[in-house]
């Protein structure tokens, strides 16, 4: 390639230069060489033209014409040899020497040129060099891009590729389909071809049944078949005890009117069922309209507020409600035009109804959020009172808790002494004994005063049988003296109501007044020997009850009683003031003290 | 519940009479009536051939014996055991005898249906009603027993003919719009005639007693329809069971589709519920060997009873092969109950599973799944109690108030393999293979 570019300028710089310097040239072959050897010798020659005279002398100008011969002639110019103009002379042959000056400055000049015009040359390379390297580059990244795009142009080929073939699978099924569908309507055809055959085959046979069994009947018939018969012992009658008909031509019309008329009955029946059922439908229907009216009318003022919208509505429902008065009254006339208004008005009615439920919706949630910011509404202020209340149980019934607990466990720390336990247990059944031997004196007592009323009684008894006696005639006389005086009655009657004592109130009046005052003082005994043997038990019973509460010491072995009596015990002090006010009631708080006072106490709490 | 002695009967004839009064039993030739209340033989007759039809008229004083083989048919007395009546159908055969309603006529109809003979017992006459259909059913008697429909075929096309069954008289004849009429019914009020057409078509036609056609229905297209249809005592309702697996019900105003219940393989929600039948035999077998052998009869007897199955529940199913005809899917049995209130159906693949479904509320009320096929079930006629029988020697009843199984306490165990109630519903026929056995119910303990 670099031959290729080196011999382009040398061709065109050929036609510029003269015929000579052609030949020249041609006839060196290795003119590149010379070339090189001249640029190396030109500047020797430069430099040596500077140092011309060290060159030649005067002392050599032979050597040097020789010399320069011998170079002109390895230049080629041998035929204008430089003579010396005389042997050994230092003279030159003027016009062979110019001569030669002068083809060597045409040597020279042409060189020159060339010269320049190699340089130019050069440059002209250069700049191609560089063009050719740019255009190399572009090229370079061309055949990139070209390669990218042989590829992406490979791939489409396979895309290509593959769409044809899908292209081809999409003709083959459609093909396909084509014959299926040709298939299907085929076997349709052929279904239908077959069940058309197969229905007309039927028929025909069929039809050749039929007329098969026309001719068997017919044959039977004809045979007279001798078997054919009925053979019954009596002729029966007819189970409605009518005489027997056999299609009689009178009773065809009786039979068509027969069917129309069970016919009609049943459409009569279907009809009032329907009526029936439409009647309850409309009364449903009212009912709710009614309802509707009612819900809606007292609704609207009260959960709003007398807004314009809502007096709308209230305007509206009144001019409603007139409405259905005036279809309820023409409904019963079930005429066309009633039907339609009422449903128009359940229908309006039914539109507000679903616009007041919205309403409502929307107020419940707006009432809700208000709620929620809002604590003082009135079902919330008592709801808190009732919290209240239940907390304040709460903490009572955990008092109580607290104290049955500590009480539980003071009873454990006892029991932890199993000695001290036993004491008191013992202690307990001690004083049980003797409150058991107090109460027997006390009944023993009791009986005996009961024994002495009672001789009392029989003693007054017998003095009233005797009174009796003396009062019967004390009476006649005194019914001698026609009831002179009355005060015994007054006397009787007083003494009766002061009486408690009901037994006594049978007897008649004079013994009465008399026992009376006996009874009297009978009772006021009775009454003391009553009362009398319980301040003794009161004196000591609490006495030891006392005891155990200050010692807080409950010999029990059930804790329930335990508790009972521990929280009797805190009660106890005002109790014990109460009693100190009043003995009778002191008596007996300290007889059934411990137990039934105790259970009270909690049943209360 | 008490059980009667079991009793020798053939081919399944034995009835009650319709006053309630008499049973009348066919073993081989002989005719056994006995008194309901004694189970005294009251009359005993022999008949020509063995019997393969028996029927009390209406008046419950007369009893048809049918010979279809011979062709004969032959008429008892109650009251006079002397008198006799012989039909003869000859060398035209005989393939059904039946009472008119009136119970002093007997339709005979011939073999390949060439005709149907009416036969007055009152003067001996004789009247032939051509062309009747062969079909499912052919022949019906409305309630009240005034009018009979027949099907019938000419000319490739389907008519039906109603007729006055005083005198019949031929009321009225009209073509049905059907391909191939499979049955006819009459409405238990007797104004409406329900018409359906073969399962090669879904078609259910209503007509009127004067032949107007008042509706027509079909639920769809191309599979196979209609397999039964049940009226509701109170004619209000048709049910109509198909190959589908479900029961549409019509209502009667406007003769259109009110609801339709499905029969799935598996229940997941629903507030029915599902009674399974459980063999108590493996219990048995876990208790004493010692017991088994003083029990040595409940070895054998499978003790039954029902467990109610928590949901989701999965019946057995049966896949039919597609390939046989007259497949064993659908609704095939259809029962309302007396008071209207319920229906009971089957559902063919899965015949061991009895749905009861309430009618007011349209809905599914209980599913009695048994541990073998049901062949039979009938509803109580005085009350809604339902009997059902699995072919095994337990009776299954079910009531809204739950469900219970009785073994019937017979000596060799009678197999049940169809029942009927007696008119009071205090007592129930069992009908074995070649016994029978009569349950009376405790009126007192029912409502258990």
């Amino acid at each position: 390639m670099g031959e290729w570019w080196t011999t382009v300028p040398i061709g065109t710089s050929l036609g510029n230069e003269e015929i000579s310097s052609i030949s020249h040239v041609t006839m060196s072959p290795s003119r590149p060489n010379n070339l090189v050897s001249m640029y190396s010798s030109l500047p020797l020659s430069r430099s040596s033209y500077n140092m011309l005279s060290a060159f030649c002398t005067e002392d050599n100008i032979p050597q040097c014409i020789s010399y320069i011969n011998q170079e002109l002639d390895s230049l080629g110019l041998s035929s204008t040899c430089i003579e010396a103009s005389s042997p050994g002379g230092a003279g030159l042959n003027k016009a062979p020497a110019l001569n030669a000056i002068y083809e060597l400055l045409q040597i020279h000049r042409r060189d020159m040129s060339t010269l320049e015009e190699l340089e130019k040359e050069q440059l002209k390379k250069c700049s191609t060099l560089d063009h050719i390297q740019m255009n190399n580059s572009r090229l370079k990244a061309c055949m990139t891009r070209c390669d990218q795009l042989e590829l992406s142009i490979r791939e489409k080929s396979g895309l290509h590729e593959t769409e044809r073939q899908l292209l081809l699978k999409i003709k083959t099924m459609q093909s396909c389909l084509k014959t299926e569908k040709d298939e299907v309507q085929k076997l349709q055809s052929v279904v239908a071809s077959r069940a058309s055959q197969y229905s007309h085959d039927a028929k025909r046979k069929e039809r050749e049944a039929a007329k098969l069994k026309e001719r068997l009947s017919q044959l039977l018939v004809d045979r007279k078949d001798k078997k054919l018969a009925i053979d019954v012992l009596n002729c029966l009658g007819r189970s409605d005890g009518k005489r027997s008909q056999w299609k009689t031509a009178k009773a065809t019309a009786g039979h068509e009117s027969e069917m129309y008329k069970s016919l009609l009955n049943d459409y009569e029946v279907s009809q009032r069922s329907l009526m029936t059922e439409n009647a309850e439908l409309k009364k449903v229907l009212q009912q709710m309209k009614k309802e509707m009216i009612h819900v809606l009318s007292p609704c609207q003022p009260s959960p709003r507020g007398a807004t314009a919208d809502d007096s709308q509505d209230q305007v509206d429902s009144d001019g409603e409600e007139k409405a259905g008065d005036s279809s309820r009254e023409t409904l019963d006339q079930s005429c066309e035009y009633a039907r339609e208004q009422l449903a128009n008005s359940i229908r309006q009615q039914w539109r507000k109804l679903r616009n007041h439920m919205e309403k409502l919706d929307s107020q419940a949630s707006l009432v809700q959020s208000q709620l929620e910011s809002n604590q003082e509404v009135v079902p919330r202020e008592t709801h808190e009172n009732e919290m209240e209340r239940m907390r304040r149980e709460v903490q009572q019934c955990k008092e109580f808790i607290h104290a049955q607990q500590q009480l539980l466990q003071q009873q454990l720390n006892t029991s932890f002494d199993d000695e001290t336990a036993a004491l008191l247990n013992d202690c307990y059944t001690l004083e049980e004994k003797e409150r058991l031997k107090e109460e027997w004196r006390l009944f023993e007592e009791q009986k005996r005063n009961f024994e002495r009323e009672r001789k009392n009684f029989t003693e007054a008894a017998i003095r009233l049988g005797r009174e009796k006696k003396a009062f019967e005639e004390d009476r006649a006389s005194w019914l001698k003296n026609q009831f002179l005086n009355m005060t015994p009655f007054m006397d009787r009657r007083r003494c009766s109501s002061s009486d408690g004592q009901s037994a006594l109130s049978i007897r008649s009046e004079p013994e009465l007044r008399i026992s009376s005052t006996k009874a009297k003082l009978a009772k006021s005994s009775a009454y003391t020997t009553f009362s009398t043997p319980k301040p003794l038990p009161s004196a000591a019973v609490p006495s030891t009850a006392e005891l155990y509460r200050t010692l807080r010491l409950i010999p029990d072995s059930s804790s329930s009683r335990n508790s009972n009596r521990g929280y009797w015990q805190e009660s106890s002090s005002v109790e014990d003031g109460d009693a100190r006010v009043q003995p009778k009631n002191r008596v007996r708080s300290g007889d059934l003290s411990i137990f039934s006072l105790g259970e009270d106490e909690y049943s209360l709490t | 519940m008490n059980f009667s002695e079991v009793f020798k009967q053939s081919n399944q004839l034995c009835k009650v009479s319709p006053d309630g009064k008499y049973m009348a039993t066919c073993v081989q030739y002989r005719l056994e009536v006995r008194d309901v209340s004694t189970l005294q033989i009251l009359q005993l007759y022999t008949c020509l051939d063995q019997i393969s039809h028996m029927d009390w008229s209406s008046d419950s004083l007369f009893i048809l014996c049918a010979m279809y083989k011979r062709g004969l048919v032959q008429v008892w007395s109650l009251e006079q055991p002397d008198w006799h009546c012989k039909i003869d159908e000859g060398s035209i055969g005989l393939v059904s005898s039946r009472w008119s309603p009136d119970g002093r006529h007997i339709l005979n109809t011939a073999e390949f249906h060439l005709r149907v003979t009416v036969w007055s017992l009152c003067i001996k006459a004789v009247s032939y009603i051509k062309y009747p259909k062969a079909c499912q059913k052919g022949i019906d008697f409305s309630r009240d027993g005034c009018y009979m429909a027949l099907a019938e075929r000419r000319d490739c096309k389907d008519y039906v003919s109603v007729f006055v069954c005083d005198d019949w008289h031929l009321l009225r004849h009209f073509e049905t719009e059907t391909q191939d009429l499979a049955g006819l019914e009459w409405s238990p009020n007797g104004c409406v005639l329900a018409v359906w057409d073969s399962c090669l078509e879904y078609k259910v036609l209503l007509y009127s007693l004067d032949g107007r056609l008042l509706s027509a229905y079909s639920a769809y297209e191309w599979s196979l329809g209609v397999k039964s249809v049940a009226w509701c005592p109170n004619s209000q309702l048709l049910a109509i069971g198909s190959y589908d697996e479900k029961v549409r019900i019509l209502n009667h105003i406007t003769w259109k589709k009110i609801t339709q219940f499905e029969h799935p393989s598996s229940i997941n929600n629903t507030k029915a519920v599902v009674y399974k039948e459980v063999d108590k035999r493996t219990a048995v077998t876990s208790d004493d060997l010692s017991l088994h052998i003083t029990l040595g009869t409940a070895l054998f007897n499978t003790r039954s009873k029902y467990e109610i199955c928590p949901l989701p529940v999965q019946f057995p199913v049966v896949k039919p092969d597609p390939d046989r005809a007259n497949p064993k899917i659908g609704v095939s049995s259809l029962a309302f109950s007396s008071d209207s209130r319920y229906l009971a159906t089957k559902n063919d693949n899965m015949a061991s599973v009895v749905w009861v479904w309430d009618m007011r509320k349209m809905s599914l009320v209980a599913v009695l799944e048994q541990t073998s096929a049901v062949r039979c079930f009938q509803w109580d006629p005085r009350r809604p109690r339902l009997a059902l029988c699995t072919g095994n020697t337990t009776l299954y009843l079910w009531s809204p108030a739950g469900c219970v199984s009785v073994q019937v306490p017979t000596e060799g165990g009678l197999q049940v393999q169809s029942l009927n109630w007696h008119r009071s519903g205090d007592s129930l026929m069992l009908l074995g293979k070649e016994q029978l056995c009569l349950c009376y119910m405790d009126t007192d303990q029912e409502d258990k």
